[in-house]
């Protein structure tokens, strides 16, 4: 049991402490107090200090040096985390796009695109989002109805609705998965592609949560022209390229809850405060049972990065840090409420917003029922849900679905 | 960073599977709860070098850590062996920390487990305790430590400690006791005169559990470092925390096993979500408290000042697990599972009665919230 950098690692994070340290004067403020608060002015100054991040060589961490990329490993990515969280900075402002899009690209794209769109990306002069989730298909993403219809002349006509998209209001591209063949079972007939954000049909408007901010948006498509050569991977092959980009989904987000500030010692900072919340035995086992869970999702997100250095790719079993993240927050957000009262619920406070949001995060990248269907199959060994769906032609599915739900 | 087992560990952990695995220790815990004998298994612990883990090579021990100590408890807590080592590992980390007084002779017959030692503990005061307490014989309010009159190397003990672990044939015991100086660690002799010894069994035959009463019962300082009583306190919430993590994963592996044998409506059962999620509900809860456990035994070497926190919430994540492991065992079982002659109330009798020892799981859980309010108020 080692928690202590490995020589190299101390001195690389020796090297960008002292670069954030010369640096950090020209790192905007982007929440909190002194915020900039028009959201343009936020984008600009965010994607200049993720330019001045990637010409440092702070970006595309894990990306191969043929792409820009600086080609170390997820332990350096998660070194530079820490040291920004420490010097009180923001990260780079599209997480999705270098998290997750560039290394599918890398991944499935053709050298074309790798050369057109992966170093944009990285200086933030182009930034991303992800155009996956539907209304009618999120745990069953296959499911998804989005159609893009291939024409004589080889490009690609797209109409659908895409939503939860973080981003899309800023966004240059999205990498989007669509039905091209409807013919086919479910997962047989999905292809990826890139969108221009700024395409003639292309409609953005902001999803307001329960907090009533949007941080998401829906984006509508209506008869959207896409060129042949905005296909990543295969055609009909879409799936497979799904697959990666939620491989590396699962890394991005795997980083715990501490990052997003759900940490006991922040919950018992409130609390503390109040005297009779401090010694009352009931406040006290809850905040107790709490805080286990958050200790011990710090402690296995270490065990996870061990075994990510090591080589091994984290399986699904990964996603239970998320649940136990979201549960012990939400039974924070309760007994903080339950110890101030209603004035824990002034929609301008801290715990308002944190009581709002977490709901939402329960199903954000994937349901928590799903996750533990998945685990407990990939991981337990436990025999599948049967399935309505196995071979069936995606038209077929759909008419038969809509022939079961009562007039 | 690597935050996983060494080789020597993993090794450690295998070897004890493959000790352990030599008996039929469960079907011989069916016997014993029918009213039979208990194995003895103390043999196999003096030959794996457990009884002297946490002693110093020095002295005679393995000279391992609080993680050992747990990797092997892990394994014990796996077949619900009936081995008295609670008692025994907490007491000989106190004794190694003043070899000197103790004497190497002792020590070493301690270390390689031809006496055997008790803990009659005390739990250390917290933010809302201010005095060192032990298990009240019934009730919930705690009960005050012994008290010891000090006179040089020696001390003059009296008091009671209920529900002592492993007390009952003990050559000695380590009693925690207040005296005017502080608090002191003890060493009586088991037939010292003055020391009685009330062997009390309670829903699991696994356990032996003494009510321990002292009266003006002489002994040997061995302690008075506060620092090392309490850590004493918390190694044991980490031994048990580490016992209850071992038969967790029995809980689950057995439920698995049944979930996918057994069909109802043309399906095995665990196919089904509602019992699926359940037991992906006692994994998260496993690998929850493992690692927490990893946090005490890392923490015990590298950052003491956190080992209570770690100790105390590895107890939490631990008892937690037990409990809904050992109820999923059974539901997952349906009928079979709430019979006699079934594995799973055997597990289910391990959950109840840990989970009510050395403060009990809601203790542990108070000096988590204990340790962050503290850490948290304005100075």
């Amino acid at each position: 049991m080692d928690l202590n950098d490995t020589p190299e690692q101390a001195e690389y994070r020796a090297q960008v402490r002292a670069w954030l340290e010369e640096h950090k004067a020209q790192a905007p403020v982007i929440s909190g107090p002194g915020a900039i608060e028009d959201e343009q002015e936020l984008v600009t100054a965010h994607r200049a200090w993720q330019r001045e991040l990637a010409e440092a060589g702070y970006t595309g961490i894990t990306w191969p040096k043929e792409h820009g990329g600086q080609g170390l490993g997820p332990l350096h990515q998660v070194i530079l985390n820490q040291e920004i969280q420490r010097a009180g900075v923001p990260g780079i402002i599209d997480v999705i796009g270098v998290g997750m899009l560039g290394p599918t690209i890398i991944a499935h794209g053709t050298d074309e695109q790798k050369e057109r769109y992966l170093a944009p990306m990285l200086h933030a002069d182009e930034v991303w989002c992800q155009l996956f989730s539907e209304p009618a298909a999120g745990s069953d993403l296959a499911g998804i109805q989005a159609r893009a219809k291939l024409q004589d002349d080889g490009t690609w006509v797209l109409n659908g609705q895409k939503v939860w998209t973080t981003n899309a209001q800023f966004s240059a591209y999205g990498l989007l998965l669509a039905r091209t063949d409807a013919d086919v079972p479910k997962h047989k007939g999905l292809t990826v592609f890139i969108v221009p954000m700024d395409a003639p049909g292309v409609t953005i408007r902001g999803l307001r949560q329960i907090s009533g901010e949007a941080e998401f948006n829906e984006v509508f498509f209506d008869d959207v022209k896409l060129e042949a050569d905005s296909v990543v991977g295969p055609v009909n092959g879409g799936w497979g390229t799904a697959l990666t980009t939620l491989m590396f989904e699962r890394l991005t987000i795997g980083g715990g809850g501490e990052a997003m500030g759900y940490r006991a010692d922040r919950f018992a900072q409130v609390l503390a405060a109040d005297e009779a919340a401090r010694v009352d035995p009931d406040v006290r086992r809850r905040l107790g049972n709490l805080s286990t869970e958050l200790l011990a999702v710090r402690f296995t997100g270490y065990r996870l990065l061990t075994a990510i250095q090591k080589g091994q790719i984290p399986g699904p079993e990964a996603g239970l840090g998320k649940v136990t993240v979201v549960n012990a927050a939400i039974e924070a957000g309760e007994l903080i409420a339950d110890v101030l009262g209603p004035d824990a619920l002034d929609e301008d406070g801290e715990w308002a917003y944190l009581i709002s949001f977490l709901p939402g995060l329960k199903s954000a990248g994937g349901t928590e029922e799903i996750l533990r269907n998945t685990i407990g199959e990939r991981v337990l060994g436990l025999p599948p849900e049967p399935r309505l769906d196995k071979g069936i032609p995606f038209s077929e599915l759909r008419a038969k679905e809509r022939a079961e739900v009562p007039a | 960073m690597d935050f996983d087992l060494t080789d020597e560990q993993k090794a450690l952990v295998e070897a004890a599977r493959d000790a352990l695995s030599r008996h039929k220790l469960i079907e011989q815990i069916h016997e014993v709860l029918d009213g039979g004998e208990s194995p003895d298994l103390w043999p196999t612990a003096v030959e794996a070098g457990w009884t002297g883990l946490v002693v110093s090579e020095a002295h005679g021990g393995a000279g391992l850590g609080a993680l050992e100590a747990m990797l092997v408890f892990s394994e014990c807590g796996r077949l619900l062996a009936p081995l008295p080592l609670l008692g025994h590992v907490v007491a000989t980390a106190i004794l190694d920390a003043d070899a000197e007084t103790v004497g190497a002779e002792r020590l070493g017959a301690f270390a390689e487990g031809a006496q055997r030692v008790a803990y009659a503990g005390a739990a250390p005061p917290s933010d809302v305790e201010d005095a060192w307490t032990t298990d009240a014989a019934r009730g919930l309010a705690r009960a005050a430590a012994p008290t010891a009159e000090v006179g040089g190397s020696e001390a003059t003990v009296s008091g009671t400690v209920a529900w002592v672990p492993d007390a009952p044939g003990a050559d000695a015991l380590v009693v925690i006791a207040t005296s005017a100086e502080g608090p002191v660690a003890v060493l009586v002799d088991g037939d010292a005169k003055g020391v009685s010894v009330e062997s009390v069994t309670r829903y699991d035959p696994t356990r032996s559990l003494g009510h321990v009463t002292l009266d003006g019962a002489k002994g040997t300082v061995v302690g008075n470092d506060e620092v090392t009583l309490a850590a004493a306190w918390y190694l044991a919430q980490g031994l048990i925390a580490a016992e209850s993590l071992g038969s967790v994963e029995i809980a689950l592996e057995v439920s698995i096993a049944y979930a996918k044998e057994r069909f109802a409506f043309g399906r095995a059962i665990g196919s089904y979500q509602a019992i699926k999620h359940g037991l992906v509900e006692v994994l998260r809860q496993m690998e929850n408290t493992r690692s927490l456990i990893y946090y005490a035994g890392w923490a015990r070497q590298e950052a003491p000042e956190e080992f209570a926190l770690a100790a105390c919430a590895a107890r939490t994540a631990a008892g937690h697990a037990l409990d809904f492991a050992a109820r999923e065992m059974i539901s997952v079982h349906g009928g079979i599972g709430a019979t006699w002659e079934h594995d799973a109330p055997l597990y289910f009798r391990r959950s109840q009665l840990s989970r009510r020892l050395l403060g009990g799981t809601g203790d542990a859980t108070d000096r988590v919230a204990g340790a962050l309010l503290t850490a948290a108020a304005p100075a």
